[in-house]
């Protein structure tokens, strides 16, 4: 037993010997804030997977589920009972940053983690039913411009929470203003908003791209705007984005990984490092391509006053709306 | 035909050995988990998601294995209501109200062979109606807007009264309650938080799954602890297999009726199961009335729930898998594994991936037959399961639904939660009042204010939005009947009822 743990030990020196000066060894951790099944035990497992493929780390990387408060309970347990742990990554996305911007997590702050890197993302967009008389963005918003009432939208989040806050980006960007007044029905999930549009109940739908696949291939559903930089690849290169139109509202909603923030600086080196190597991978684009994941990378450098800059626009947004006080 | 065509090519795939053998698999692992008390459907599949992965299962042959897991999950949830009194999931708590007074009365082994052969005659009857009427279906799902909704939970709500009802007041007081405990968290319309007082872990609400548990198991075994110390109670008898043909042909028509009520409400998207197997056995006790003793061990009470549920569990697939939508808890982690099986669910899965979805429609038609050839010469060992003495089997199934609720969310704080409502579902009971309307107040309360929430903004404010078009019309309706005329026509019934059993006093 000791020889062979010791001839693994000297294996693991010797892989890592042309690897950075820190190495993850033994059980490294990723936090799910989600139940299995979620976006985020998806960010887990199948970052978790790569990462061992590409020899990144020499054990298996443990996917722990910690569901509570969207994330909130994850985000607390992190800054409160791990703040040194060098080797845990939690999960994060758009929908954390949009409660840490609301103040959803009582006493937290963006400020109070480290946030490493993203992983790609998926891009809101407007759409409506088929038979709808919306024929692109501008029509569509011109109308809410005219009687902020006049156009219902249904998504997948709770009132506030960041399908909600697509429209307003758009609708702000396009001169409307009595944000506050449009409606704005939430659904359990993108799904369930979708149906309720598909069926003329509701007038138009915000949500993901991945989520509108179904619906745009058979036809039911008009995708008005994407609201990204640029067109998107593939199959959703038709698509039209926001800006174009003139309209100049971009939504990515992100995957990444934030870490404790009194963790070692070797350690947070090493997983900027190690997101980037996996980012690059071909088989994280193989996973990317199959998730409907489009590419979406700040520079290592850059994720961290990306996300607080981020946080800032939806905390100025959410007091405009009237959410914050 | 063309669909047949389709289902043959379906079984094709379904019968190969290899994924044969996963549905097999599936399907016991399904049953064992079901009636394992706090792990219900959804959490079965999901545990076994990862397993999936790890075996690096083809598409077919991982949806076989979840969906045959789905359907034992569906079978096994019985088995512990009938025995112990404990719901091992969520839709299988309507059966106990029949199924564990047919125990203590010695019929344990009649409950658990009649409710698989339920079970089974409603998985069938879903399936079928799955393949011949799911473009059609799909299609109906989609007039259903908020209005509509609300109708329906409003009938569910209506038709309360009729599930423990010895005493009306009590089951209102114990839904209020149900739709109290389901306002904590945030509120999806207004986003603000109820009743959270910023304790980070009721910031999603309170899990149902934590209250149904708490209420049922952890009760029972107050309740058992209680009269051990009042020196003990009886040893139940088991009783042996007494099922006469005669009685199985008997509730023929509550299976049909059950099978059929259950599929509908299946198939809405967000009624689910639950409200399948409910709806079922309010139905059932609405039309037989004084006819049966429910809530006594009445065969048929034991029958309708189950057929109910898995006559919902093929009828929520209908949504998912012609929408993309899911009908219920478990379908939404179903449909999270096929999105990461790169399969885009949506209104062209049909066509662009058949042989998955023909695959797995001919998986539960297989998986069905798997489980009522499992289950029923297996009554003998979930007999023997219960013969073995509540003190040693009421602190396993504890300790089993701690560990299983901690394994799904880490959190120490769901445990004291679940402790709590065991308290709280012990003094209620002791009050006589009913748990079951609590979890559908819980279950249907969210549900039911969203939709009154989001018609009245599609309306602007106008409250007669609620009752505009023809299909809400016919849910007041209904409604309206099952709230007046039990005490309109109940007593007029009741007064031939016993005139009629004197006559023949043969009732069951």
């Amino acid at each position: 037993m000791m020889i062979k743990r010791c001839l693994s030990f000297v294996a693991a020196a010797a892989f890592s010997l042309h690897a950075t000066a820190w190495q993850p060894s033994g059980k490294v951790e990723c936090i799910a804030p989600s139940d299995p099944g979620g976006g985020w035990d998806f960010t887990c497992r199948s970052a978790g997977n790569v990462l061992r493929d590409l020899g990144l780390v020499d054990g298996s990387v443990q996917t722990v589920n910690m569901a509570g408060a969207g994330g909130g309970v994850a985000y607390a347990h992190t800054v409160s009972k791990r703040a040194e742990d060098d080797k845990l990554i939690v999960a994060a996305s758009t929908a954390t940053t949009t409660r840490l911007a609301q103040k959803q997590f009582p006493g937290l702050d963006a400020d109070m983690v480290t946030w490493i890197g993203a992983l790609g993302a998926d891009y809101g967009v407007i759409a409506v039913g088929k038979d709808s008389r919306y024929e692109n963005l501008n029509q569509l918003l011109d109308a809410v411009k005219k009687n902020p009432k006049s156009v219902k939208f249904a998504g997948g989040s709770a009132r506030g929470g960041w399908d909600h806050l697509k429209v307003l980006i758009a609708a702000k960007a396009a001169g409307a203003d009595q944000l506050p007044a449009i409606p704005y029905l939430s659904y359990n999930n993108g799904g369930e908003a979708m149906t309720q549009v598909v069926g003329g109940q509701v007038d138009a739908f915000t949500g993901d791209i991945s989520e509108v696949t179904g619906f745009l291939s058979s036809g039911d559903l008009r995708v008005l705007a994407v609201l990204a930089d640029e067109r998107l690849p593939g199959d959703f290169a038709d698509i039209p984005t926001a800006k174009e139109q003139g309209i100049d509202a971009v939504g990515p909603n992100w995957r990444g990984f934030y870490m404790p923030k009194g963790a070692s600086s070797e350690s947070k080196e090493y997983w900027r490092d190690a997101i980037n190597t996996l980012y690059a991978s071909d088989q994280w684009k193989k996973v990317m391509k199959a998730n409907g994941l489009i590419p979406f990378h700040p520079p290592a450098g850059e994720f961290n006053a990306f996300v607080k800059q981020q946080v800032q626009d939806i905390e100025d947004l959410s007091r405009e709306i009237g959410l914050l006080k | 035909m063309e669909t047949l065509g389709f289902l043959m090519e379906g079984f094709a795939v379904a019968l190969t050995p290899y994924n044969l053998m996963f549905a097999l698999f599936g399907a016991f692992a399904g049953t064992l988990i079901g009636c394992l008390p706090g792990l219900g459907p959804a959490n079965g599949v999901a545990i076994l998601i990862p397993l999936a992965f790890a075996l690096g299962l083809p598409p077919e042959t991982a949806m076989i294995l979840l969906t045959s897991v789905y359907a034992g999950a569906m079978y096994g949830g019985r088995i512990s209501s009938i025995l112990l009194n404990i719901p091992g999931d969520e839709p299988a708590m309507m059966t106990c109200l029949d199924g564990y007074p047919m125990a203590q009365k010695g019929r344990a082994a009649d409950a658990l062979a009649i409710s698989a052969i339920a079970s089974f005659s409603g998985g069938l009857i879903g399936t079928i109606g799955l393949i011949m009427l799911a473009p059609v279906l799909a299609k109906f799902a989609l007039s259903f807007g908020p209005a509509e909704y609300f109708a329906l939970f409003l009938l569910a709500f209506a038709t309360l009264g009729g599930i423990t009802g010895k005493n009306p007041m009590k089951t209102v007081i114990a839904a209020t309650l149900g739709i109290m405990i389901s306002t904590v968290g945030i509120d999806i319309s207004t986003g603000t938080q109820r009743y959270t007082f910023g304790v980070l872990e009721l910031y999603e609400g309170i899990d149902f799954i934590l209250a149904i548990v708490g209420l049922f198991a952890i009760s029972e075994l107050l309740f058992f602890v209680e009269s051990r110390i009042g020196g003990g109670r009886k040893k139940m008898n088991v009783g042996k297999l007494t099922l006469t043909f005669k009685e199985l042909v008997s509730t023929i028509p509550t299976q049909l009726r059950g099978g059929i009520l259950g599929f509908i409400s299946g198939v809405l998207p967000g009624a689910g199961a639950s409200l399948g197997s409910f709806i079922s056995y309010t139905l059932e006790k609405q039309v037989l009335g004084k006819k049966g003793n429910f809530g006594e061990g009445d065969i048929r009470g034991v029958v309708a729930p189950e057929a109910g549920n898995n006559g919902a569990s093929s009828g929520a697939l209908v949504p998912m898998l012609t929408l993309g939508v899911p009908g219920s808890g478990t379908t939404a982690v179903l449909l999270a594994m096929l999105i990461s099986l790169n399969i885009t669910p949506g209104p062209l899965m049909f066509t662009q991936n058949a042989d998955i979805v023909w695959g797995v429609i001919a998986a539960l038609l297989i998986g069905n037959v798997l489980l009522l050839v499992l289950n029923i010469p297996l009554i003998g060992f979930f007999v023997r399961l219960l013969s073995v003495p509540p003190m040693y089997l009421l602190p396993i199934v504890t300790m089993v639904a701690f560990v299983g609720i901690y394994s799904i969310s880490n959190s120490t704080f769901d445990l004291y939660f679940m402790v709590a409502f065991g308290a709280a579902g012990y003094f209620l009971r002791k009050l006589e009042i009913p748990v079951v309307p609590i979890i559908l107040g819980l279950l249907l309360g969210p549900e039911m204010e969203k939709n009154l929430g989001h018609a009245l903004v599609l309306s602007d404010g106008d409250w007669s939005v609620l009752w505009a078009s023809t299909l809400a019309k016919s849910f007041w309706l209904v409604a309206g009947l099952s709230l007046v005329l039990p005490y309109v026509v109940g007593p007029l019934l009741r007064r031939r009822m016993n005139a009629a059993m004197k006559e023949s006093p043969t009732s069951d």
